[in-house]
């Protein structure tokens, strides 16, 4: 490639700036600020702080806690993944059966990814709510009152499925594009190949897939471990109590309610490594879905 | 009696959205025979052939498999084999995977699997890339493992759907007659779809010829050729097209604007006043006895083997094949032709007289 474009070799760097400034500000300060905050002892108080070093991960790492908060957060990303791809998937593969080839359908459902989910978010809280919700008289039916936000295994339910609920419509437009994708004449040899549709699902379909799954994985766990906080918020209502809780959101208790600076920083530099692996597997996959076409 | 490998009464297909892509055809297909359908695009070769496949529904008629019935039979319960048009291979399976996959579906034993994967690469002589991706084959490689996909089936009959159309010229042509000598030794029975009438000519048995959903006729490839039953049979079979002329029937002769053209011998009977005049462009010569048919000639093709000259008789254009040894004529000319070379067809309905 040429760069004759620009006069001066500046020019590219000054139409990064831009970008480069929000970056900064938004993202590398902060993160700076959390490493830099995460090896002190904070006074909330007076504003004083003592260097401690790895005294704050040492304390995170082994608090019973932490160590709760970091199981319930394993059990929940497993939960809303598995639950997210597995609903998403069969929904698509429903409306695929009905819409192949048609147009007109595919744009409508582009609908459902653009209004979804924020307004799926809203009416799964709904549904939960301790005086109106749906979902809460329906469990009473079955003689056991829901206390969403009071008792743990309610709430953590609410959660998980809320949480799912949110993510689907998105999963389901990437499956349903990726189904679409799939040529008609290699489902036809499939047909002709296997009988039993639903083997030609596994060994066919499902292979095809693979890599629209892969991808889905990571963003549904990246969802589910950091998206999910404003769900999580709503339903514990700021009170910690005898609630679950996942990692992110105790970063956010211990750090604004608890006002333990320090300890809230070196979770939330655990956390931005988490992140950093996530991402490093997802281009890794990336990279390997180029090769594949 | 020879024995029918498939036999397809008045069958019909209408799309949902109302078109009517088959109108009541009736074909067979004998064991061991080539039947090419051909037709220009649109014509429903592909609805027909997919029909017999059973991806597509039967509006009506039967369709009759080795003396079943099998309307409303899977695909994978008939005994077919298809080979799709751009391939349709498995694209996350190797070679040997798409060979074999088929055959592992119907619990084949894995010896026996082995064994006709062998057989096929070998037949194909794709043995060097069994165990690579259809990604890394070329479009001819590709082409023979689909072949090959359908060989290791050991079906009734073979459903090929214009399966040379994604490759170049060369390619082409030799896959063409790969194509024929490898049915001949399977002596499987085999539909073959395209659009191409040379395909049609040189690999058929028999050829169906098919118009707007509709049979125009059947025959071998020299019955079509040399006895077209309509006149869209005789324009579409054979290149350069048969010559046909509108002319008036008057006194037993053949009029088209004041210039006399011979009527076939066997039609010196009762002709409608007017009528098509049809003559293949090889089957006149340039020459003058007397009484030979004047012709101006605008342009000339000269094709290596043979020449092209188009021109006119009276105001109809006409257009002459010739050997290239021939002496080249001179702008106008006059033209014999054999009464014995001539086909009439009604004006109306284009069907032969
Ligand atoms: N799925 C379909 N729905 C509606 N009409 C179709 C469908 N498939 C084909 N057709 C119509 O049926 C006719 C025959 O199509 P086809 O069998 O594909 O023709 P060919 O293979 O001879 O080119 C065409 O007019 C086509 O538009
Ligand atoms: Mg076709």
């Amino acid at each position: 490639m040429k760069s004759a474009q620009f006069d001066s070799r500046f020019g590219p760097y000054l139409l990064l700036l831009p970008q480069m400034a929000v970056i900064s500000i938004f993202f590398l300060w902060p993160a700076a600020e959390a490493v830099w905050a995460s090896f002190f002892l904070e006074d909330p108080f007076f504003g004083t702080r003592v260097f401690v070093g790895l005294e704050n991960y040492v304390t995170a790492l082994t608090s019973d806690d932490y160590a709760r908060a970091a199981w319930f957060t394993v059990i929940f990303t497993a939960v809303v993944t598995l639950a997210t791809l597995g609903i998403g998937m069969w929904l698509a593969v429903a409306a695929d059966n009905v819409l192949r080839g048609n147009n007109t359908y595919k744009t409508l459902l582009m609908w459902v990814y653009a209004i979804a989910p924020p307004v799926a978010g809203l009416i799964g809280v709904m549904l939960f709510d301790q005086h109106i919700g749906p979902l809460v008289d329906f469990v009473a039916l079955f003689g056991h009152e829901m206390q969403v936000g009071v008792s743990w295994w309610d709430t953590a339910i609410a959660m998980m499925i809320v949480a799912s609920w949110k993510q689907i419509p998105y999963t389901f437009i990437f499956v349903l594009s990726g189904l679409q994708s799939i040529p008609n004449s290699v489902r036809e040899a499939a047909a002709i190949d296997c009988r039993s549709s639903i083997r030609r699902f596994w060994t066919v379909i499902f292979p095809l897939l693979a890599p629209t799954t892969f991808f889905l994985m990571i963003v549904n766990i990246t969802y589910a471990l950091f998206e999910t906080f404003g769900i999580i918020d709503l339903m514990v209502k700021g009170e910690p109590g005898n609630n679950p809780k996942t990692l992110v959101y105790k970063v956010y208790l211990d750090g604004f309610r608890g006002n333990d600076l320090g300890g809230s920083s070196a979770q939330s530099v655990i956390l931005m490594i988490l992140v950093l692996a996530l991402t490093i597997v997802q281009f890794r996959l990336i990279e390997r879905r180029i090769h594949y076409s | 009696m020879t024995e029918k490998t498939l036999v397809l009464t008045d069958v019909v297909k209408r799309y949902p959205n109302g078109a009517l892509a088959v109108d009541r055809v009736n074909v067979d297909v004998n064991a061991g025979e080539l039947v090419v359908f051909v037709g220009p695009s649109g014509c429903g070769k592909s609805t027909l052939l997919r029909m017999v496949a059973g991806l597509e529904t039967v509006t009506d008629g039967s369709i009759e498999l080795a003396g079943r019935v099998v309307n409303d039979l899977e695909p994978a319960e008939r005994d077919i084999a298809m080979v799709f048009q751009n391939y349709a291979l498995y694209p996350h399976m190797s070679v040997r995977k798409n060979l074999s996959y088929g055959l592992k579906n119907r619990g084949l034993p894995a010896d026996e699997i082995n064994r006709r994967v062998e057989e096929a690469a070998e037949i194909l002589e794709i043995g060097a890339f069994l165990d690579r991706k259809p990604s890394q084959l070329s479009g001819g490689q590709r082409q023979r493992v689909a072949m090959g996909r359908a060989i290791v089936r050991h079906p009734a009959i073979f459903l090929f759907d214009e399966p040379l159309s994604n490759l170049d010229a060369r390619l082409r042509n030799r896959m063409r007659v790969e194509i024929r000598k490898l049915q001949r030794r399977l002596n499987t029975a085999m539909i073959y779809v395209t659009h191409d009438q040379v395909e049609a000519m040189t690999l058929a048995d028999r050829i169906v010829v098919l118009n707007g959903g509709r049979v125009e006729q059947i025959g071998s490839p020299a019955e079509v050729y040399g006895d077209p039953a309509s006149t869209f049979v005789a324009s579409f079979i054979g290149a350069p097209p048969m010559n046909l002329i509108e002319v008036g029937i008057e006194a037993g002769r053949a009029m088209r604007d004041g210039v006399a053209l011979p009527l076939p011998p066997s039609h010196d009977g009762a002709l409608p006043a007017k009528a098509i005049w049809g003559l293949r462009p090889e089957r006149a010569r340039v020459g003058d006895d007397g009484n030979g048919i004047p012709f101006t000639i605008d342009v000339v093709e000269e094709l290596g083997a043979s020449r092209l000259l188009h021109g006119r008789i009276g105001g109809a254009e006409f257009t002459l094949q010739q050997d290239a040894s021939a002496p080249p004529p001179s702008q106008a000319t006059t033209l014999l032709i054999d009464p014995r070379d001539v086909h009439l067809f009604d004006a109306e309905t284009g069907k032969a007289l």
